[in-house]
């Protein structure tokens, strides 16, 4: 044996043993990013939820917790409805172009029965949740108004079928989850369950 | 006695480095002899370092990080633990101290050029801590679980969603639940406490080894190091100890006035410190009427809110802390202390101030079209002072440097 030393054997012995203590540290590093992920127990709290509508009156809004988010029932009145078609050229997206509903929603109400609009209550921009304001024309909100959602944090305005205005931060009309209504359509709609889509669709 | 102690030292110097440190950094540092006011912020913000670890291990002892204990451990802290109310605010006025003093501190490097080779890479390490601050800020703000700290937080990960693709996945992984949740609460109370603390002590320990490596600047921005006396020690430098270390001492009793003032009489900082939602319990269904961040934050916030597009304003908002990184690139004057630079650069770092500070009151109050219309002129002068740096700078018409530094 020369006293001499094999530099490129031992370089590519050194960059070996690197590399595979490399693939080895991103082995060990995959369950700790895993850890971070929604544990089982939080997906489990995402199971649907049951709500019992019969006692809902005209323009009355009911704010239940599913999956930590408020979901809002709203049931509109007839001025409600009436007043949505003529907003179409203030809003963003009017005709729900965007995937933010089921596809039982996609309509211009963004609803499975007129009357009931359901919407996840947390605003597209940065996710605060936005104010019921059902009254037209109230002082601060202008003239123009005819009910809707308004976000405190950034002033986000939102119709009552939750599409979004031009002209203002959040990109996306609120979001429409999955839902659907226990008993025979449309005559006995006194339960609703947030979190599952109906048999049918 | 003293024999004993010399003999125990000698026992310890065969072993451990202990003399040799001492002097490296504290006995025979030489620092410069014409440091001003502005160089109290290296060693307060040291002490704010400590008094934060200090406070916060004791609230450790009895906080709890759980979505379902969390404020009332914050109420138990304030009512039932002996002199846990004053611990509580020692650690949330530190908080905001600790902001004003590395503020001023940063201020003091943009004024005598203390960003310019050969000191870039404390400048870059000093980002580090600036932008570990921000974070360790943040995670603790979200722990006494109260509607701000809930809300607050909601915002801010939902920046991390204006990704696109990776966006949403990666804002679910940070929270570990679908909302800012339990878990949440969890891991940020565990990269408070132990992570970030790490990392910043590193950081510290690095910016403070880089700088004695290279030698303070000074408000001349000359290197003493360049003008040596026969004992090998720079004529104009002086030993850290006694001279530095009785000054900085005075500074942080003057610094523990005001500290205490705010401890004492007004701890919640007038609304600024502690906003008042944070004193009603996180509810998930209800966002407060009007959420503002904590207002270290405010500058960028208001950057963020100008921007009519959701991802650009979250790219700006980045950008706009990652310009200081580019510090040592941009500018291209030879002359680093404000006093030997022309009118340009005075007049660009006094815009930059304003627009800062500017850009600090517009994010703590309401979006109104007025508001947003000067954040976007605030924001411009911002961008503006980084990125015509590289051309103003080298236009202005600087001073004579002197040989040494002068003392006024």
């Amino acid at each position: 044996m020369s006293g001499e030393v094999d530099k490129s054997k031992r370089r590519l012995l050194g960059v070996a043993a690197g590399a595979m203590g490399g693939v080895g540290a991103a082995g060990v590093a995959i369950p700790f990013i895993a850890s971070m992920s929604p544990s089982a127990r939080a997906q489990a709290a995402g199971a649907p939820v049951e709500v019992d509508i019969s006692k809902m009156e005209p323009g009355q809004r009911l704010t239940v917790e599913w999956r930590g988010k408020p979901v809002w029932i709203l049931r509109r009145t007839p001025e409600m409805l009436a007043a949505l078609p003529t907003l179409a050229g203030e809003l963003r997206d009017p005709n729900s172009e965007e995937e933010q509903q089921p596809d039982y929603a996609k309509n211009p109400l963004r609803s499975v029965i007129p009357e009931y609009l359901v919407l996840v209550g947390i605003c597209t921009h940065l996710g605060c949740s936005p104010g019921f304001r059902p009254e037209f024309a109230p002082a601060d909100l202008g003239p123009g108004w005819k009910g809707g959602f308004f976000c405190p944090c950034h002033g986000s305005r939102f119709d009552l079928a939750g599409r979004v205005y031009k002209g203002v931060p959040a990109p996306l009309n609120l979001e429409v989850p999955p839902h659907r209504y226990l008993g025979k359509l449309p005559d006995t709609k006194d339960r609703i369950i947030i979190g599952t889509d109906p048999e049918n669709a | 006695m003293n024999e004993k102690l010399t003999a125990l030292l000698g026992w310890i110097d065969a072993r451990f480095p202990l003399t040799k440190m001492y002097n490296e950094h504290v006995g025979q540092y030489y620092a410069p002899k014409n440091f001003n006011f502005w160089y109290y912020f290296g060693s307060l913000a040291l002490l704010v370092l400590v008094i934060q670890i200090l406070s916060g291990l004791f609230l450790t002892m009895h906080y709890k990080p759980d979505g379902n204990l969390a404020f009332a451990s914050v109420e138990y802290i304030m009512r039932d633990v002996p002199g846990g109310w004053i611990i509580r605010y020692m650690h949330s006025t530190g908080a905001s101290f600790f902001f004003i003093v590395v503020y001023l501190h940063m201020f003091r490097g943009l004024m005598y050029g203390s960003y310019k080779n050969p000191r870039e890479l404390i400048w870059l390490i000093g980002m580090g801590i600036y932008m570990l601050l921000m974070a360790e800020a943040f995670m603790g703000y979200l722990l006494p679980w109260g509607q701000m700290s809930f809300w607050g937080a909601q915002v801010i990960i939902n920046l991390v969603g204006a990704i696109p693709v990776i966006g949403e996945p990666l804002t679910l992984w940070v929270r570990g639940d679908y909302v800012v949740a339990d878990a949440t609460l969890n891991r940020f109370f565990a990269l408070h406490v132990i992570g970030l603390p790490l990392i910043l002590l590193g950081l510290v320990v690095a910016h403070i080894t880089a700088l004695h490596e290279v030698g303070s600047n000074n408000p001349d921005g000359v290197e003493i190091k360049k003008n040596k006396g026969p004992d090998g020690h720079p004529v104009d430098g002086i030993p850290f100890h006694p001279y530095y270390t009785v000054k900085d001492a005075f500074g942080v009793g003057v610094f523990l006035f005001f500290f205490c003032a705010v401890l004492f009489f007004m701890p919640e900082g007038g609304g600024y410190f502690i906003e008042a939602p944070n004193f009603i319990p996180a509810d998930p269904l209800k966002t407060p009427e009007h959420i503002a961040p904590v207002w270290y934050f405010t500058p960028y916030y208001a950057i963020l809110r100008a921007v009519p597009d959701k991802v650009l304003g979250v790219i700006l908002m980045n950008v706009a802390i990652f310009m200081f990184f580019l510090l040592p690139w941009l500018d291209r004057c030879k002359v680093k202390s404000i006093r030997y630079r022309g009118p340009i650069f005075k007049t660009a770092l006094a815009i930059f101030v304003i627009s800062f500070l500017g850009l600090g009151y517009l994010g703590t109050i309401p979006a109104t079209p007025a508001a947003t219309v000067v954040s976007r002129i605030l924001s411009i002068l911002y961008f503006a002072f980084f990125l015509l740096m590289p051309i103003y700078s080298q236009l202005d018409r600087t001073k004579p440097v002197p040989e040494r530094v002068t003392c006024k």
